[in-house]
């Protein structure tokens, strides 16, 4: 068994605001092998783009309460100083983000960008960060990359935006790439090309990926494990085929019911009901309980742990097995 | 909302009786100008240009495109926020093109619109019971002291409380304030209601919640949806009919079953391929047509077929024929016609597509 390139364990952020503390993220344990697809699947609030900042260490210290431990290469990330994680920011663990034209910046050349990170972290002139710059960016496929890095960010469309902040991400070899909603922002066509460049490139560079997302439908052609979470917990989590072939978590459950799907044709969706929980005053108990068909009385009373059924799918329901099966076998639309 | 349990017995045009709406030849040029103090025309946005469609009563017909297609351009133009460049658009028959403002006025009871951004699309300063009665003030449909039990109805039926009617926008979540502006568009009981990208700013289990709503509208309602979304599952799912657009054009038509079964259009095949789909087996199996390129700018749209320059069918056309162009000369001088194939479907193709993108194994 390789040692996981990432390890991240009880990790809790909490914001105090007014109206109380906000716990986004309420002890979350994962982990990341080299060279693993993970997605991280879960609604607005659910917690997964915190977790991420939280790894990237770009949360507030003063605002965020962040406990835990992020153990990456055998370093507690959360214990190292600011100059020291600004060494493996961007040079060891990178990050793209949802909306490419706020994270580039409008007065500066897409090339020199790009060079920046590269001589930031590596001794090299600046003629050649600019060679690998432009190299980078005709990896990612934009025709014409000498031509390219003269431009600024308006010049490009919203598809090759996204390619240069992958370029950017990727241009320093890191170990993990984290994409927070990298297509969210794009047509499905454009999403396509990316999410395939993405696992293109993770073969050539060798990179770990965590796809954090909203969409169960985006991360099911390439991931290899998916983790599932609500209100600031994982709720599920396993490999590609046990989420969408055998899913065990009422919410997972939910979320897969309310997609419509091409290859069928339903009168009506199965939405989950209700709103999700405000992370200020969450539910006793499990805390999807209040929008769960299937909640019984120990649901309200205790809070339901994230367990190993078999191998490693995992998750947080008081249901028993058994019963699990049948609303698999009897009640979605999954196939065996 | 899904009428394909009788999918493949799509009536014919004759036995629909009137289109509520009909367009023919629609075109909507934005001008393009440039100078500090006498602005020089020097071109137009082609952002719609010369569309025909037809849309029964009862029906919902679902519109599917990129951004930049004109979509939402020609969503306007049936509206009437903007003038058509050429063409005509006929409500229940009648020309409503050139109407006057106090004529539109009485057409905009039997049309209405939902917008995609439910936070931009309400005002913050104003309670849910004054945005959602304001139509009944405009219009005088309903006395002033009936008003407030009439929106409590109307909130009722969006599945809203009614005793929020004193709260504001911001008080609701996004998919509350998708239903406050589905229930500001039914006020009037309109006939029509044109839904631009309803869904696409909520999340996955609070999208289901909204259309599913829309379609139980429908039915109470007998309302007639023209659906405009950029997810061609969303469209396929809610759409009696679905037309799909590319740089200001209709490129194909089809029932959701039959374009899912058998595209026609490669860029509909190219949709097709892209589309998520919550299946990994299903989804690595499926064809890749990968698109090149961007969509070409709509002020000087390509030649012949709009679609050539990033068609992966004439590329393959004109390798195979041992051409020096990367396209068919069909395809780069003739502008290819919507013509009807099987089962009502139209294509706008020279060369259509044999084979289906997405494998049937999962049937």
């Amino acid at each position: 068994m390789p040692e996981p390139l990432l390890e991240v364990s009880d990790l809790h952020v909490t914001f105090e605001t007014d109206d109380g503390p906000v716990r986004a993220v309420d002890g979350v344990s994962f982990t990341v092998m080299p060279g693993e697809t993970l997605g991280v699947v879960g609604e607005s609030g659910s917690g997964k783009s915190v977790s991420s900042l939280a790894i990237m260490g770009l949360l507030n210290r003063k605002q965020a309460d962040v406990t835990g431990s992020i153990v990456f290469k055998g370093e507690d990330l959360l214990t190292l100083p600011n100059d020291e994680m600004r060494k493996i920011r961007g040079r060891q663990i990178s990050m793209i983000f949802q909306d490419p034209m706020t994270s580039l910046h409008p007065f500066y050349r897409v090339g020199d960008q790009i060079a920046e990170s590269i001589i930031e972290h590596e001794s090299v002139s600046k003629g050649d960060a600019h060679k690998r710059a432009v190299e980078m960016l005709g990896t990612v496929n934009i025709p014409r990359p000498d031509q390219r890095a003269k431009q600024y960010p308006h010049e490009f469309s919203g598809g090759m935006r996204q390619r240069a902040m992958i370029a950017m991400a990727l241009s320093l070899n890191p170990d993990l790439l984290i994409a927070d909603e990298p297509t969210t922002a794009l047509d499905v066509t454009v999403q396509a090309q990316i999410l395939g460049l993405i696992d293109n490139l993770k073969d050539e560079f060798d990179t770990a990926v965590m796809i954090v997302t909203h969409d169960l439908g985006v991360v099911a052609e390439y991931c290899d494990n998916i983790q599932v979470m609500y209100a600031g917990r994982i709720v599920e989590s396993g490999d590609t085929d046990d989420i969408y072939y055998g899913p065990h978590h009422p919410y997972t459950w939910g979320l897969l019911q309310s997609i419509p799907r091409m290859n069928e044709t339903e009168d009506r969706l199965t939405p989950i009901k209700g709103l999700p929980p405000s992370l200020i005053n969450l539910p006793d108990g499990c805390s999807f309980a209040p929008r769960c068909p299937y909640s019984f009385d120990r649901c309200i009373r205790e809070e339901p742990e994230l367990l190993p059924t078999d191998g490693h799918h995992a998750d947080a329901c008081f249901l028993p097995l058994e019963e699990k099966e049948r609303v698999i076998r009897e009640e979605l639309r999954v196939r065996a | 909302m899904s009428a394909q349990t009788e999918a493949g017995a799509v009536p014919t045009s004759a036995d629909r009786g009137t289109p509520l709406i009909r367009l023919t030849g629609v075109k909507k040029y934005f001008p393009v100008t440039q100078g500090l103090l006498i602005q020089h025309h020097v071109g137009d946005v082609h952002a719609v240009d010369g569309v025909d469609l037809e849309v029964y009563p009862g029906e919902t017909v679902g519109l599917v495109g990129e951004t930049g297609c004109g979509k939402s351009t020609l969503a306007r133009v049936i509206m009437r926020l903007y003038d058509a460049t050429e063409g005509t658009i006929e409500f229940d028959g009648r020309d409503i093109t050139k109407l006057r403002r106090g004529e539109l006025r009485e057409l905009r009871r039997d049309m209405q619109m939902v917008f995609q951004d439910p936070y931009a699309s309400l005002n913050p300063r104003k309670t849910v019971g004054s945005i959602v009665g304001e139509p009944f003030a405009l219009h005088g449909t309903v006395e002033k002291n009936k008003r407030k039990p009439a929106v409590q109805e109307l909130m009722e039926l969006v599945g809203l409380n009614p005793e929020h009617y004193n709260r504001y926008p911001h008080e609701f979540s996004g998919g509350q304030r998708q239903r406050i502006g589905v229930a500001r568009s039914l006020a009037l009981r309109p006939r029509l209601i044109v839904a631009d990208e309803p869904v696409s700013a909520l999340d996955v289990s609070v999208q289901a919640q909204i259309l599913n709503l829309l379609g139980d509208l429908q039915g109470e309602f007998n309302l007639t949806y023209l659906f405009i979304a950029h997810d061609l599952s969303v469209v396929k799912h809610v759409s009696d009919r679905v037309a799909v657009m590319y740089l200001g054009r209709i490129v194909e038509t089809a029932d959701g079953a039959t374009l899912y079964r058998h595209p026609l259009h490669p860029y509909t095949g190219a949709l097709l391929s892209a589309v998520p789909i919550p299946d990994p087996k299903l989804a690595r199996e499926r064809k890749h047509i990968v698109l090149e390129g961007d969509v070409p700018s709509p002020i000087d749209p390509p030649s012949g077929c709009r679609f050539h320059p990033r068609c992966p069918k004439t590329k393959q056309l004109a390798r195979d024929a041992g051409l020096s162009e990367d396209s068919d000369p069909k395809c780069r001088n003739d502008d290819p016609r919507l013509e009807p194939f099987e089962d009502g479907q139209l294509a706008a193709c020279h060369y259509p597509l044999e084979e289906p993108i997405i494998g049937s194994s999962a049937d």
